[in-house]
């Protein structure tokens, strides 16, 4: 009973959340350039939870994540610009490509390991990008044009999917045998789970949520360009998952909002902001190397102030 | 005993490049045995192990478990198949809960999809409700109870070694291989841990082929012995066949003891 409990309290809570910043949207109290810095808060949580699955959750090292994020954005503007098809239809098929794409790219390249996977990964995404780059339908290197559609409601639901879909996997049998290949995939194997399958399912998954932020992300900026999704991008949403911690969702969150908040108000300092921006990350690995949560998530702390026994996130 | 064996290795081997690190490797297994594999450090005990277990696939000869060839089989479809295992090395899922250890080695027994589980529907909580409820009944067996929310590695060493028995038997082996289970124990815990062996194989009616450098736990357990030396198996009899056998006594003592251990025998 406790763990349902714990569920409608997520989704009031999340309810709540997006109706107070509704309102505030509504009223004219946050004004555009606010709430623009909340939905790609949202797009960064939504990149960050699906590579924490990737990386975090079944420990393998990919680095080619905004590779996914153009075939998500690229797919969805060329539905909704050229087909003239609805926007959650144009996401949805954004997410879908990106996860073949994912198959695609991961049946061959989970084989790999550590370093090894880390390099095909980013080679992969490169290529990807370069094969927009080269694709005059979508406009090559001057990018498209796309229409104004992201709204904060659409990136909620979302971002709401997201969390929702990551977590429940991560707790239940296909979660643990995710978490098992990161922890030994020796043993993991000897213990009768086909890590590859998993391997290839966790990097699918991760890869159709980047998808769809990919189609968030497009409909935010009124034009893609190729240059956008170089790997610079990948390492931005690598860097969410490592600071927040790896293995815990509650801490990419937290690390994409900060991490978001701090370079968008840096935008008013272009002469520094990388070097500040740098210095933030260099600070937090010195004194937190585990990143800002460590493998534990934000309800592990709640249960500390209830009792020893409510530490067990898994598998509840 | 029975006519037809458990498990049946048809002089198999395996070669990595030019080096044959184990050939012509023969062995019968009979249900409800209890089988030791000896022999001197790099004598290819492990590499065996990997053999059956599917971590190496032999370069020739035939491994079967009930009459079906595991040649060729990814270690994941062995286990599935009726064969788990414990490593020389620890290899427990450190940050996972020793509970969760467990249930991880029931994966393949649940059923429910992924898609059930994303969806929460109602069989991945019966399914999710079935594996907690066996796994905790079988860390009581194991009297690991107290810890079930305990990390892995928080665990001391005789612990993490009798969690990954516990680990490798709720996978619902037929064949469990022990791969050194002893090593790093003192003589509490190993007289502790032959107690253990003892009572899950007739709990579980186990069949146990275990790789030992104890001598005094290899001799008070097994009921065969294969001993294996440089790649090739130099005997196989009872503990006492063994022990007084000089090709055994010179694969681990050198020739020169062989022959005085043959001049004293007579006495």
């Amino acid at each position: 009973m406790k763990k349902v409990k714990g569920f409608w309290i997520y989704v009031v809570l999340s309810v709540v959340i997006y109706g107070v910043v509704q309102l505030l949207i509504n009223g004219g109290i946050l004004n555009p350039f606010y709430a623009n810095t909340l939905i790609f808060i949202g797009i960064n949580i939504i990149l960050a939870v699906s590579l924490h699955l990737v990386i975090g959750i079944t420990g393998q090292f990919s680095i080619g994540h905004a590779g996914f994020l153009a075939v998500g954005a690229y797919i969805s503007a060329i539905i909704t610009m050229k087909f003239q098809l609805p926007f959650p239809l144009a996401l949805l098929a954004g997410g879908i490509v990106a996860a073949l794409a994912g198959l695609l790219v991961g049946i061959p390249s989970l084989r790999l390991k550590g370093d090894y996977l880390a390099i095909a990964t980013l080679g992969f995404g490169e290529i990807i990008r370069i094969v927009f780059l080269n694709i005059d339908y979508v406009g090559g290197a001057s990018g498209m044009q796309v229409t104004h559609l992201t709204t904060w409601t659409y990136t909620f639901i979302c971002l709401f999917i997201t969390i929702t879909v990551i977590t429940n996997f991560t707790n239940s049998r296909h979660g643990r045998a995710c978490i098992s290949v990161r922890e030994n995939e020796i043993a993991a194997d000897a213990m009768g789970i086909n890590t590859t399958y998993y391997k290839v399912v966790a990097f699918a998954l991760g890869s159709f949520f980047a998808g769809i932020a990919g189609g968030l992300f497009a409909h935010n900026f009124y034009i893609i360009q190729p240059g956008n999704f170089g790997f610079l991008k990948s390492f931005d949403i690598l860097i969410f998952v490592v600071l927040g911690g790896l293995g815990s969702l509650s801490g990419s969150v937290i690390a994409a909002i900060l991490l978001t908040v701090v370079s968008t108000f840096l935008q008013d300092y272009p002469e520094t902001r990388m070097i500040i921006y740098s210095v933030v990350l260099v600070l937090v690995m010195l004194y937190r190397p585990q990143g800002l949560m460590g493998t534990r998530e934000v309800t592990d702390l709640f249960g500390k102030w209830k009792g020893p026994k409510g530490g067990n996130s898994y598998g509840k | 005993m029975g006519s037809n064996p458990l498990l049946k290795v048809q002089s198999a081997g395996i070669q990595f490049g030019g080096l044959k690190a184990v050939w012509d490797f023969n062995m019968e297994i009979h249900q409800g045995e209890l089988v030791g594999l000896i022999g001197p450090n790099g004598a290819g005990k492990t590499t065996c192990f990997n053999l059956l277990t599917g971590v190496y696939v032999p370069t020739e000869g035939d491994i079967s478990l009930e009459g079906q060839r595991l040649n060729g089989l990814a270690p994941y479809q062995v286990t599935r198949k009726g064969i788990s295992r414990t490593f020389q090395n620890i290899r427990l899922f450190n940050e996972l809960s020793v509970l969760d250890n467990v249930k991880v080695a029931y994966h393949s027994l649940a059923k429910h999809s992924i898609v059930s589980s994303i969806f929460r529907l109602p069989s991945h909580f019966s399914g999710e409700k079935e594996m907690e409820e066996k796994s905790i009944e079988f860390l009581k067996i194991f009297q690991l109870e107290p810890y079930l929310y305990e990390k892995a590695k928080n665990l001391p060493y005789g612990m993490q070694r009798r969690l990954e028995i516990a680990r490798a038997l709720a996978a619902g082996p037929k064949l469990l291989l022990l791969d050194e289970p002893a090593a790093g124990m003192n003589p509490q815990e190993t007289h502790e841990l032959m107690e253990l062996i003892a009572f899950v194989r007739e709990k579980f009616n186990l069949t146990i082929l275990l790789i030992e450098h104890d001598m005094k736990l290899v001799m008070g357990i097994c009921e065969r012995i294969y001993v294996l030396d440089h790649g090739q198996l130099i005997a196989d009899g009872t503990p006492n066949e063994i022990r007084n056998n000089p090709k055994v006594i010179e694969a681990y003592l050198g020739e020169e003891a062989a022959e005085s251990h043959a001049e004293s025998s007579p006495n």
